[in-house]
């Protein structure tokens, strides 16, 4: 069962069997994906016909489209990144907002708000996009009837989605800071003032240099969240997709490698931005 | 002294309201009244245009459309499935991560764990289909291997439905339970053992109760999560899929019949809550414990 | 006190706070003299903290006032106080270097950056850290990390340093090294020095002056020596200092000396201090070292009353070693410092032994309130 204790042979063999088994199933769908951006046929499917690039360079003239050529797919990766940037600073923003609301004040309901801050995170994400599409259409009809204003914003649309992500990660970041937050010694900012420090600066120079970590882990976090979005989103699309919704699109019809390609460049992203996030947790840890 | 006590009272309470109104604004406007909309929405009927009454309409098709609650029973069962199937697939794994593997390899194996789940869901579903699918990579395989003559078509079973929710879903359950298990003091499990334990009845009666919060907190938010999924049930299941949220879907984008799609959100929102609250019956834990653990 | 000729740095006034239903600073006078180290003793709970915090300005006293250099501080926020301090977990900023941390408050009255790392430098070789600059806080050890802290306030150039309890966290080896390390940092600056205790000896060791502290109150002010050998209260020969304690009641007052009956018929006489009335409860303190050991009473200084009593056991300390035993009327336990001579190395337990003590060097209170 654990190290200190005797185990049977056929129980250390079944371990690591289990360990190859399970690793095969995590990383087989990754790799099928990976290497089928690289194969010289119209289909992401085996029999392997040899090395290409034409899936990220080439062009109309190959009759291969490739994602670096692919307007539609860089046009929708552009706007995912948009998103995921404006959900990723109000989610950040609002994080550290809640965080010094439930750890430094106090004021009557404030149990009943942070149990109200963790909800969005029990709701599924379908939901929370239909209600969004349905109250947001219901303010648009008001404005229209009462003041005679197209209200554009509030129908299907890259604003609409952006609310519809903050909506539940602004309660991941509140989390992740709140945390942080909550084992703050405040005696340093004490210490601060004591040293000269107004309150502006004791912010600046003490408190927020120690929430760094956890404001720059809840906003890669909150890009990525944002950026892999697909239930709410889907709701609450309209005319220009982001990526994931692309994506689906595009796997319904039957998919040419561009789709490998660019999977295959979200996870060299993604890797690049766990790869930061673990660095920054390390140093943060001192 | 009362006047500085007097202006100190007053920053302190603007200070509240600039950070209170946000929070406010923020549940207000994107969580509370977007649902309590909903729900007036899933209570009204279209007697004629731009006409409405209150009406339990919508949820008398619902009860009265065999389709429509065969899809949500069959969403609600293959979710605690696939809750199960994960637990069981993820326990070992975690197991290993918290007690077997020291030091760096431990770090090492729980890194590698999480690393997919960094990639989009989509991704990972692609993944999957170019595996799975008639032409793919494994129905090739079997053939090569003198399995099965023809290609099988591995995609747009309940099965294939299961083994990409469980994926999807590890993560979820990995971590809480890693957390859990590595709070477990190994003496306990020395001490038992010492005691006359054998490998089943340690864990029966040491290491599955002491996990239990992990475990609570890892079913809690992967059922909610499979019951949520859309992507993955309609992409490996196809036509086949029938999930209760491709309904919603339907209702509420195809045929633009508002009221029945809020019904039928509510009816997953009261499951999904439903089960949340069960969970946390049953372990005897806190709301906020768990989400915190998660 | 000796508030001698100038104005002295720090100067307390009635100052009082009351947390809800408790008074934890009650009407609290006094004044600490120029380039002094003056010491707050008292048990946890009384107030010494408060009465600290008061000074730093985190709190706001419900009455009173603080003065430092003769000008009051009333009005003024805790950041602009000409007083820093020393926190009881030195709360050295984790995020910054060591230089970082001594420029902080350089950099809050902004000192240019050169000029303020110029400065921390200076100040770290003025504490034995030349060249730790550069060094993380959690790189330095215990007593480097103490002396950052101390180093971190006095760049500012305070006209006094507050200290809360900062020895307490350190292990026994290094506070007593760091006992020492303070009082010659102290001589070296000559800044005024606040330093919050409940350690005795600390006290002690390092202060001028000390005030020793209980329920919000002062129960004196003195030099170390004069708290130790004319404690003015019962609490005071109890809490500064090793006693032995004798619960009774007097039988006769004659002059200075009391006669007091302990509670099993064992008499003995002590020095009165304040009003005590024959058939009052009182209590007597006798320190360990005041009192002679004999095997016979033949030993013993002539003229001085004999008492006897047997060995409980002994508690060899070096020079700090004492023999327990029980005094045969009253069955009282009594610790009596062994002397260095080594001459009672072979005491056996249940030994009968003599003792005698000097009645001017025990000294007799009234008994205390019920509350103390």
């Amino acid at each position: 069962m654990i190290p200190t204790l005797p185990r049977p042979a056929w129980l250390r063999a079944a371990t690591v069997l289990y360990v190859a088994a399970f690793l095969t199933f995590l990383f087989l769908p990754l790799a099928v994906v990976a290497v089928f951006a690289f194969n010289d046929a119209p289909y992401p499917a085996p029999p392997w016909h040899g090395f290409t690039l034409d899936w990220f360079l080439g062009n109309d003239a190959a009759g291969r489209v490739g994602l670096f050529r692919d307007d539609e797919l860089l046009g929708s990766i552009w706007t995912s990144c948009v998103v995921a940037a404006w959900v990723t600073g109000l989610s950040v923003a609002l994080g550290t907002a809640n965080a010094f609301l439930m750890e430094r004040a106090r004021f009557p309901g404030k149990g009943a708000l942070s149990m109200l801050m963790l909800i969005p995170l029990v709701i599924p994400g379908v939901i929370l996009g239909i209600s969004i599409l349905a109250f947001a259409s219901r303010l648009a009809e008001l404005c229209g009837d009462l003041f005679g204003i197209e209200a554009d914003f509030l129908r299907p649309g890259l604003p609409l989605v952006v609310l519809g992500q903050f909506s539940y990660i602004a309660a991941i970041a509140t989390l992740t800071i709140s945390a942080r937050l909550k084992r703050f010694d405040r005696t340093l900012e004490d210490a601060a003032l004591n040293l000269g420090a107004s309150a502006p600066a004791v912010l600046w120079t003490i408190t927020l240099p120690y929430l760094r970590p956890a404001l720059i882990g809840s906003a890669a976090i909150a890009f990525l969240m944002s950026f892999e979005n697909f239930n709410t989103t889907l709701m609450l699309v309209g005319g220009d997709s982001p990526l994931t919704i692309m994506m689906y699109g595009r796997m319904r019809e039957g998919a040419t490698p561009v789709l490998n390609a660019v999977s295959l460049f979200l996870m060299l992203a993604s890797a690049a931005i766990a790869l930061t996030l673990v660095r920054g947790g390390r140093r943060a840890e001192s | 002294m009362p006047e500085t006590a007097v202006t100190a009272l007053w920053y302190r309470r603007l200070v509240l309201a600039l950070l209170l109104a946000p929070a406010l604004l923020w549940l207000f406007a994107l969580i509370i009244l977007p649902h309590l909309d909903l729900a007036l929405l899933s209570f009204r009927e279209r007697v004629a245009p731009r006409q409405y009454v209150v009406s339990l309409a919508q949820y008398r098709t619902f009860f009265g459309e065999p389709l429509y609650w065969h899809v949500f029973v069959r969403t609600a069962l293959l979710s605690a499935l696939a809750t199960a199937l994960t637990l069981l697939v993820a326990f070992p794994i975690a197991w290993i991560i918290a007690k077997l593997a020291r030091g760096r390899m431990s770090a090492l194996l729980f890194v590698v764990c999480l690393i997919p789940f960094w990639v989009s869901e989509t991704v990972r579903t692609l993944g999957w289909m170019i595996l799975l699918r008639e032409s793919g990579v494994l129905p090739a395989l079997l053939v090569h291997l003198g399995i099965t003559r023809q290609p099988v078509e591995l995609l747009y079973h309940d099965a294939t439905i299961l083994v990409g929710l469980v994926y999807t879903s590890l993560l979820f359950m990995v971590v809480p339970l890693v957390g859990s298990l590595e709070s477990l003091d190994n003496a306990l499990i020395e001490a038992a053992y010492d005691l006359g334990g054998k490998g089943w009845s340690i864990l029966r009666e040491i290491v599955i109760p002491h996990a239990a919060p992990g475990i609570t907190a890892g079913c809690i938010v992967v059922f909610m999560l499979t019951l949520g999924n859309y992507l993955t049930p309609t992409l490996l299941g196809g036509k086949n899929s029938q999930w209760f949220t491709e309904q919603i879907y339907t209702q509420f984008i195809t045929r633009f019949n508002w009221e029945q799609g809020a019904a039928f959100g509510f009816l997953l929102l009261a499951l999904s809550t439903a089960m949340v609250w069960l969970g946390l019956k049953i372990s005897g834990q806190r709301f906020s414990d768990v989400m915190r653990r998660a | 006190m000796a508030a001698t000729g100038a104005t002295p740095d720090l100067q307390v006034r009635s100052l009082s706070k009351r947390f809800a239903t408790h008074l934890a600073v009650d009407a609290l006078s006094f004044s600490v003299a120029r380039g002094s180290f003056f010491s707050i003793l008292g048990p946890s709970g009384c107030g010494k903290t408060t009465l600290l915090r008061m000074i730093a300005g985190f709190i706001q006293p419900d009455g009173g006032d603080i003065a430092i250099g003769g000008r009051d501080l009333a009005q003024v926020a805790p950041n602009r106080r000409p007083v820093n301090m020393v926190f009881q977990h030195l709360a050295l900023f984790p995020m910054m270097s060591v230089a970082q941390n001594v420029a902080f408050g350089l950099a809050r009255r902004g000192v240019g950056r050169a000029e303020r790392l110029r400065r921390a430098e200076a100040m770290l070789e003025r504490v034995g850290l030349a060249g730790a600059g550069g060094k993380r806080t959690d790189e330095l050890s215990g007593g480097q990390r103490q002396r950052v802290a101390i180093a971190r306030s006095l760049v500012l150039e305070p006209t006094l340093l507050l200290l809360d309890e900062p020895l307490g966290a350190l292990d026994l080896k290094l506070r007593e090294h760091m006992k020492v390390e303070l009082k010659q940092l102290q001589s070296a600056f000559g800044t005024t020095f606040v330093y919050i205790t409940h350690d005795q000896s600390e006290a002690l060791v390092l202060s001028d002056h000390v005030g020793v502290m209980n329920h919000g109150r002062f129960e004196q002010l003195g030099t170390p020596q004069e708290l130790y050998y004319s404690p003015a209260t019962s609490f005071v020969a109890d809490f500064v200092g090793a006693n032995n304690r004798l619960a009774g009641k007097a039988l006769s007052v004659a002059g200075s000396l009391v006669e007091l009956d302990t509670s099993g018929g064992w008499v003995v006489r002590a020095r009165g201090h304040g009003a005590i009335a024959a058939g009052a409860a009182v209590e007597a303190f006798i320190r360990p070292e005041a009192a002679m050991l004999g095997r016979t009473p033949a030993e013993l200084p002539a003229g001085q009353t004999v008492h006897s009593g047997e060995v409980i056991s002994v508690l060899f300390d070096g020079a700090n070693s004492v023999v327990l035993l029980r005094e045969s009327r009253s069955r009282l336990q009594l610790r009596i410092a062994l002397p260095q001579t080594g001459a009672y190395s072979d005491l056996q337990v249940g030994a009968p032994i003599c003792f005698s003590f000097d009645p001017e060097r025990a000294i007799c209170f009234p008994a205390r309130a019920a509350h103390a």
